[in-house]
C-alpha cells in the first residue's frame, strides 16, 4: 500500500451495504480514494450513486461494512462510537444542504454548538463564535435567529458552524441546492477563501457542473464507484466571477428586514453574558 | 460538556413551550402538593396523640379494673369490685420500681355555681395524683392528705369546668354545689388538652377520693390506679410484679383470667404511634399516586419533545454530542421539569395545609422532612420518568436524524 503522509483522508475498498428486509442495497462498492490536505474536492454524480453515503463515512457518522478508512493516518473503521463523536467534534465541520441551524436560538449560539461539546469555557466560546461569524461576514447579524436570516445568510452561519472548532477537513453535501445561483457563489467564494488562506480541506457534494468548477479536483460517482477522478482544468474563482453576477446584495437585506417584521414576536435575543 | 450549561439548555428548551410546560408540571405540582397537604394533616394527628401521651405524666404505669383479654368475656370496669385503695398501698409498699402511686374513682355529677349548670365527671383520688400526671395547679392549691383522710367537700377544677362556672371570678374559695352538696373551691389545675382519646382532660373536677367514694358514688372500690415508676425502663419491669401482686390479692387462682389491667405510657404511645403513623403513610400514599400521574406526563412529553428535535439531536451529534452528551441533555431537562414542578408543589402543599388547618381547623403539622422526601422524590420521578426519553434520544443514528423531517 502507497504510503503518503500527507493524504488526510484515505479509503481503501470502502464498501456500504444497507439492508431493507431481504434486499440488500450497496450503496458504495468498493471505493479507494485519497484526499490530501487542502485539497479542494468536488464528488458529482447521478442520484443515488453513493455521494451522501460516501459523506457520511468521511464525516465519521457511519462506519463502512467492508474496507477502511483513515483520517490523519488513524483507522476510523474501529472507533468507538464516542471517538467518533470526538473526532467530528475536533477535525470536521458540517455543511448540509438544509443549513440545520437550531431554530429560535441566536445564529451567534448555532455557532458556538460545536465548543460546547468540546468543553470549551463560555467566554472563550464566546470569542470563538464571534471571530468565526466574522469570517463568514456576519459579525453583525449575531443575535439574530435562522427566521430572520436569508438562505445565504443561514449557510453562512453554518460554515461558521462548522469552523469554529478549527477543523482540518469541511464536509459539505450540496452546500448551494437550495440557494440561487449568486449566493451559491457567495458561498462558494468563503469556501474558496478558507481553503486557500487557511489551508482547510474542503470537499463538498454538487449536482451543478458550475459549482464543481470552483474546486480543484472533482470525482464522479455511477452505481457506488469511482468513475471518473480528475483535476478540474479552468477553475472558477469565486472572488473573481462575483463582481459579474448582477448584484442582489440589496434585494437580500429587504427581504431579511421583511423576514424580521413578519415575525416581530422573534426580536433578537439579548448577548449571553 | 458543564452541568450549568446543560441546565441553562434545559430551562431554555423548556421555556420555548411555556404553556406546555406548566401543564407538564401540573402533575407533579399537584402530586408534591398533595403530598405535603395530607402528611400534614397526618403529622398533625400524630403530634396531638403525642402531646396526649405525654400529658399521661412521667414513666406512668396504668392499672384500671376489668378484663381486657381480647375476645374474652369482658366485663365494665364499674362492675368489679375488687379494685381497692388498700391495693394502691401495696403497689407502693411491695413493687419497688414504683414511686407513687393514686386511686381513681369516677362519677358523673351536675356542678351548680350561682346560676351556672354544668354536667362533667368528677375524679376521686389523693394529692400525688396531680404529681404523677405532673398536673399544677395554676392558682390555689390541690386538697391535702387531711382533707382526704377526713373526707372533706372540697375540690380542684379543671380549666373548661373553671371557664365554664366562673367567667370572671376567681373560683378559689368559692363555694359550688356538686349533686346536692357544697364543695369548696381549693384550686384550678393548668390546661392539659386532650387525652390520647381524644377528650377533655380539662373537663373535670378532682376530689378527695374518699369524699367521691362516699358521697358521691357510693362506693368502697376504686376504678383506676395512676401510678408511676422509677425510670422509663421500670415502668416496664413493673408490670409483671404488680400483676403477680394483684393476681394474689384478688386471690385469682392459676389458670383464671385477670379482673385488672396495666398498662405503661410506653406501651400506649407505641399503640397511638403506630396507628397514626399508619395513616400519615396510608395518606402520603394515596397522595402519591398523583406524582406517579405526574411522572407518566413528563415522560409523555419529553417523548414528544424527543421526536419534534429529532433533526436538533442529529445537528448536536454531527456537530460532536456524544450519546451521554444528549442523554444527559434530555434527562436534565427532565429533571427541572419536575423540579420545578416540585417546588411549586411543595409551596402548594403549604399553602394548602394553612388553608386546612384555618378554614377545617384540622391541626396540621408541616415537617421539613415531608418536604425534603418530596422534593427528593419529584427529582427521582424526574429522572425515573425522564430516562427512557432521554435513551431514546440517545440512541438516535445521526444520519436518519438529520434527515428527519
Ligand atoms: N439508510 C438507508 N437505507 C437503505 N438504503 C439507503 C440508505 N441510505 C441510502 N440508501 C441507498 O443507497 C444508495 C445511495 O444513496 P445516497 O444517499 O448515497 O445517494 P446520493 O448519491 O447522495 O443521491 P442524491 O444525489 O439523491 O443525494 C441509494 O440507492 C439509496 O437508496
Ligand atoms: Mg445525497
Amino acid at each position: 500500500m502507497e504510503q503518503n503522509t500527507a493524504a488526510v483522508i484515505r479509503l481503501e475498498s470502502v464498501h456500504k451495504t444497507y439492508h431493507l428486509g431481504e434486499v440488500q442495497v450497496h450503496a458504495l462498492r468498493g471505493v479507494t480514494l485519497q484526499i490530501r490536505s487542502g485539497e479542494f474536492v468536488a464528488i458529482m454524480g447521478a442520484s443515488g450513486s453513493g455521494k451522501s453515503t460516501l459523506m457520511n463515512i468521511l464525516g465519521c457518522l457511519d462506519r463502512p461494512t467492508k474496507g477502511h478508512y483513515w483520517l490523519d493516518d488513524a483507522d476510523i473503521s474501529h472507533m468507538s462510537k464516542n471517538e467518533l463523536a470526538r473526532i467530528r467534534n475536533r477535525k470536521l465541520g458540517f455543511v448540509f444542504q438544509q443549513f440545520n441551524l437550531l431554530s429560535r436560538t441566536s445564529a451567534l449560539e448555532n455557532v458556538e454548538l460545536p465548543t460546547i461539546y468540546a468543553g470549551i469555557p463560555p467566554a472563550e466560546r464566546h470569542k470563538r463564535a464571534r471571530e468565526a461569524l466574522e469570517r463568514v461576514g456576519l459579525g453583525d447579524r449575531a443575535e439574530h435567529h435562522p427566521s430572520q436570516l436569508s438562505g445565504g445568510q443561514q449557510q453562512r452561519v453554518a460554515i461558521a458552524r462548522a469552523l469554529v472548532n478549527h477543523p482540518q477537513i469541511v464536509l459539505a453535501d450540496e452546500p448551494t441546492g437550495n440557494l440561487d445561483s449568486r449566493t451559491s457563489v457567495e458561498i462558494m467564494d468563503i469556501l474558496q477563501r478558507l481553503n486557500e488562506e487557511e489551508g482547510l480541506t474542503v470537499v463538498i457534494v454538487t449536482h451543478e457542473p458550475d459549482i464543481a468548477r470552483y474546486a480543484m479536483r472533482a470525482i464522479e460517482f455511477r452505481d457506488g464507484k469511482i468513475r471518473r477522478d480528475q483535476e478540474i482544468e479552468e477553475r472558477q474563482i469565486a472572488r473573481e466571477v462575483l463582481p459579474t453576477l448582477p448584484s442582489l446584495e440589496d434585494a437580500d437585506a429587504e427581504e431579511a428586514e421583511e423576514e424580521s417584521k413578519v415575525a416581530p414576536g422573534e426580536s433578537p435575543a439579548k448577548a449571553p453574558a | 460538556m458543564d452541568f450549568v450549561n446543560t441546565f441553562r439548555l434545559a430551562l431554555l428548551a423548556l421555556a420555548r413551550n411555556k404553556l406546555r410546560s406548566a401543564l407538564t408540571m401540573l402533575g407533579i405540582i399537584i402530586g408534591v402538593g398533595a403530598v405535603i397537604a395530607t402528611v400534614s394533616i397526618g403529622q398533625g394527628a400524630e403530634y396531638l396523640v403525642q402531646q396526649g401521651i405525654q400529658s399521661m405524666g412521667t414513666n406512668a404505669v396504668f392499672i384500671a379494673a376489668g378484663s381486657n383479654r381480647p375476645g374474652g368475656l369482658r366485663m365494665g370496669s364499674w362492675a368489679i369490685k375488687t379494685l381497692t385503695m388498700d391495693d394502691v398501698q401495696a403497689i407502693l409498699r411491695e413493687v419497688p420500681m414504683i414511686r407513687e402511686a393514686a386511686p381513681a374513682v369516677m362519677g358523673r355529677a351536675q356542678v351548680v355555681y350561682q346560676n351556672q349548670n354544668w354536667s362533667t365527671s368528677i375524679l376521686g383520688t389523693t394529692p400525688n395524683y396531680f404529681e404523677i400526671r405532673s398536673w399544677p395547679a395554676q392558682s390555689g392549691v390541690a386538697f391535702s392528705q387531711e382533707e382526704v383522710d377526713l373526707a372533706e367537700n372540697v375540690c380542684v377544677l379543671g380549666t373548661t369546668v373553671a371557664n365554664f362556672l366562673f367567667a370572671n371570678e376567681n373560683p378559689v374559695g368559692k363555694i359550688i354545689r356538686i349533686g346536692t352538696l357544697p364543695f369548696r373551691v381549693d384550686g384550678v389545675l393548668e390546661s392539659k388538652g386532650q387525652s390520647v382519646m381524644g377528650d377533655d382532660q380539662d373537663d373535670r373536677i378532682f376530689a378527695p377520693y374518699t369524699t367521691v367514694q362516699k358521697k358521691i358514688a357510693g362506693i368502697t372500690w376504686i376504678q383506676f390506679i395512676n401510678a408511676s415508676a422509677v425510670s422509663p425502663e421500670a415502668s416496664q419491669a413493673a408490670v409483671q410484679p404488680i400483676t403477680a401482686l394483684l393476681r394474689e390479692r384478688h386471690r385469682i387462682h392459676p389458670g383464671e383470667d385477670d379482673d385488672f389491667f396495666v398498662r405503661t405510657q410506653s406501651e400506649v404511645a407505641d399503640l397511638a404511634g403506630q396507628t397514626s403513623r399508619v395513616m400519615t403513610l396510608l395518606l402520603g400514599s394515596v397522595a402519591s399516586v398523583s406524582l406517579l400521574v405526574g411522572g407518566i406526563g413528563i415522560m409523555n412529553i419529553m417523548l414528544v419533545s424527543v421526536t419534534e428535535r429529532t433533526r436538533e439531536i442529529g445537528v448536536r451529534m454531527a456537530v460532536g454530542a456524544t450519546e451521554q452528551d444528549v442523554q444527559s441533555q434530555f434527562l436534565i431537562e427532565a429533571v427541572t421539569l419536575s423540579m420545578v414542578g416540585g417546588s411549586i408543589g411543595i409551596m402548594v402543599g403549604l399553602v394548602g395545609s394553612s388553608v386546612i388547618n384555618k378554614f377545617l381547623a384540622w391541626p396540621t403539622l408541616i415537617s421539613p422532612k415531608a418536604m425534603l422526601i418530596a422534593a427528593m422524590f419529584s427529582v427521582a420521578v424526574g429522572i425515573f420518568f425522564g430516562f427512557y426519553p432521554a435513551r431514546k434520544a440517545a440512541q438516535l443514528d445521526p444520519i436518519e436524524a438529520l434527515r428527519y423531517e
